[in-house]
């Protein structure tokens, strides 16, 4: 054996790998790198404009990387890496959602002690810890790379054309959120509790996913997803190696998106994390993940559909009736939009349950509506303080309709958004995955899938009751006016939710574009 | 000896870590348990890298050990500054974040 080894390694040639084709991922790559060096040299007062600066310069030169690279199809790096349309729609899509986080992280007018990210993360909460390092104004400048660092995963994410390389970038998008998760300025105690919680449940669930890859490559002999979908029914090793490696990788990639049953670290870690961290996670682990369970399945499983697809099933129904009730007890507004954030991912998965190319267009328009309003609303909600950060009990948003008309009115329709009413981006998402589901024979599934809707619009509306049809508060929230770089980013957030709800074509257009184009094999 | 006995060891390991994050309450000793199912599939894709006689599997285990690492530092960090506020390093004890 080791002779033919040895014949086998002789013949190994380096893979061509075309720069300019990965030039978006290889551009965020260098922005984080460049992010670090500034870390360590630049003088602290200077590192808080630079890195902003640095980061969002990063995503948009990207963005126009993605732009300029469309209508690509092809695999690059020894088909490690696939460059199609559906890929660079989501590359594009994580690009905008960072550069809107970007803008939050970035924010120093709300809280009188500086932004939402805390001083050193060393530092130690209560009586314990120094006075003068609680109160600091600075900010642990090292959340810009980390953040560069998660996108650069993302992108690779929903480009990996291999089992392994996705392993990969699901562990550099992971490991950055791990440690953002724990740098809140209030509230240590929470955003440390948080930040161990993810972790420890995040590195369980891609233990799965690699013990998953090893199976897939014991039965493929190959963990590249085209070979995969080609060796099933073809090689003569027992099918039991597949419906492992099937069963674990979806545990790993349910997981990252928050289904139930792998879903009980969302709530803590959306609660927990700064909201700024809490809203690029939402939005953007959310398409990175999507991007890879759709790629795995359609591709490397794709011919084991009717196998998996009573999976899928039972999965979307219990995500989306476990999100939409629980939802409905939940007194702290983060804790109520991470159980929304549940219930979506189900309706996400109700797309996917159709298995044919209009479940990828729906998901796609799906999963940048979504994106833009729930960044919103964590953008809203990180302006509504008191004396002690965020007032993120729902009871102290009591009659914050009659005090600041315009900040509940905004946050209602984001909410209604969120509902899925007609008029905003949440009901043309919503209307794009159930129409493919529906061609798709996943009837039954829309049916629960509007009951659960019902169910969660009641608990959106009670916020919206809350707001306007109750008396104010004698000590209540102030609502921060001063012109930010929150309020930029909620204005945008708002304004995608409006526009994408009333003239959704141009976006549609594009995701059916880039669906029909399909994966590349 | 048959190549597929690994198989079943890597089986025995993967479960004993799966069990010990279940079980175990030390937020080390869980942290230990999840770097037992890595390796536990390291030894799969070394296995079947022998049974299929290529190379793929063996460079994949390095990949992964590469990963591991990565995770041990963010593990540890979170781990630590934890343990300095609470003195504690039990999983049961961080739990101010629930319903």
């Amino acid at each position: 054996m080791s002779a033919s080894l040895l014949a086998q390694t002789e013949k190994i040639t380096p893979p061509s790998i075309e720069y300019s084709s990965l030039s978006p991922l290889l551009i965020v790559f260098v922005v984080a790198l460049i992010g670090v060096l500034v870390d360590a040299f630049a003088q602290r007062e200077a590192r808080r404009v630079i890195q902003p600066v640095l980061a969002a310069g990063g995503f948009i030169a990207a963005f126009v990387a993605v732009a300029v690279l469309h209508g690509r199809h092809a695999l690059l790096a020894a088909n490690a890496v696939a460059i199609d349309a559906p890929a660079l729609f989501m590359q594009g899509t994580i690009l905008v959602f960072a550069l809107l986080s970007v803008l939050l992280v970035a924010e120093r007018q709300l809280d009188s002690a500086g932004g939402a990210i805390v001083a050193s993360a060393a530092i130690t909460p209560g009586p314990k810890g120094s006075t003068a390092a609680r109160t600091s104004a600075d900010m642990q400048t090292e959340a810009y790379p980390l953040m560069v660092f998660s996108v650069t995963g993302m992108m690779l994410f929903v480009a990996s054309n291999n089992l392994l390389v996705m392993f990969v970038a699901l562990e550099i998008l992971s490991l950055p959120l791990y440690l953002l998760a724990g740098l809140a300025r209030r509230r240590r105690l929470l955003s440390q509790e948080a930040a161990m919680k993810y972790f420890l449940l995040g590195a369980f669930s891609s233990a799965f996913f690699l013990y998953g890859l090893a199976f897939a490559y014991g039965y493929a002999g190959s963990v590249e997803l085209g070979k995969i979908a080609t060796a099933v029914g073809t090689t003569g090793r027992t099918d039991a190696y597949l419906y492992l490696a099937v069963g674990l990788i979806a545990v790993g990639l349910f997981f990252k998106i928050g289904a139930v049953p792998f879903h009980s670290w969302t709530p803590d870690v959306y609660q927990g994390s700064p909201t700024p961290v809490t809203a690029f996670m939402a939005a953007g682990t959310k398409v990175a993940a999507f991007g890879a369970i759709l790629r795995v399945f359609y591709i490397a499983f794709g011919p084991l559909r009717w196998d998996w697809r009573p999976v899928l099933w039972t999965v979307a129904i219990l995500t989306m009736v476990v999100g939409a009730v629980l939802a409905l007890t939940q007194r702290d507004i983060k804790r109520m939009l991470a159980y929304s954030a549940i219930a979506h991912a189900g309706f996400l998965l109700v797309g996917l349950a159709g298995t044919n190319t209009d479940g990828l267009r729906g998901a796609m328009f799906y999963l940048v509506t979504y994106g833009f309003t729930t960044i919103a609303a964590f953008a809203v909600i990180s302006l509504v303080r008191t004396s002690d950060g965020e007032a993120s009990d729902l009871s102290q948003w009591r009659g914050l309709g009659r005090t600041s008309p315009l900040l509940a009115g905004v946050f209602s329709f984001l909410l209604m958004a969120l509902a899925g009413i007609p008029l905003t981006s949440g009901f043309t998402g919503k209307f794009a995955v159930f129409q493919a589901a529906i061609e798709g024979d996943a009837t039954p599934l829309v049916v629960v899938a509007l009951v659960c809707s019902a169910i969660a619009a009641f608990f959106y509306v009670r916020v919206i009751v809350l707001m306007f049809f109750s008396e104010p508060l004698a000590d209540g929230p102030v609502v921060i006016t001063r012109p930010t770089l929150t309020f930029a980013t909620a204005g945008i957030g708002t304004l995608a939710t409006l526009v994408l709800g009333v003239a959704p074509q141009p976006l549609l257009d594009l995701a059916n574009t880039a669906a029909s184009s399909g994966f590349v094999r | 000896m048959n190549p597929a006995n690994y198989l079943i060891l890597a089986a025995l390991l993967f479960t004993i870590g799966t069990a010990g994050v279940l079980v175990r309450r030390n937020a080390i000793v869980v942290f230990m348990s999840i770097e037992l199912m890595l390796n536990a599939s390291n030894l799969t894709l070394v296995t079947f890298s022998r049974l299929h006689g290529t190379l793929d599997g063996q460079i994949m285990a390095f990949f992964v050990m590469v990963v591991a690492a990565a995770e041990v530092v963010i593990g540890l960090a979170i781990i630590l500054s934890i343990f300095r506020t609470r003195r504690s390093a039990s999983v049961d004890d961080v739990n101010l974040l629930k319903y």
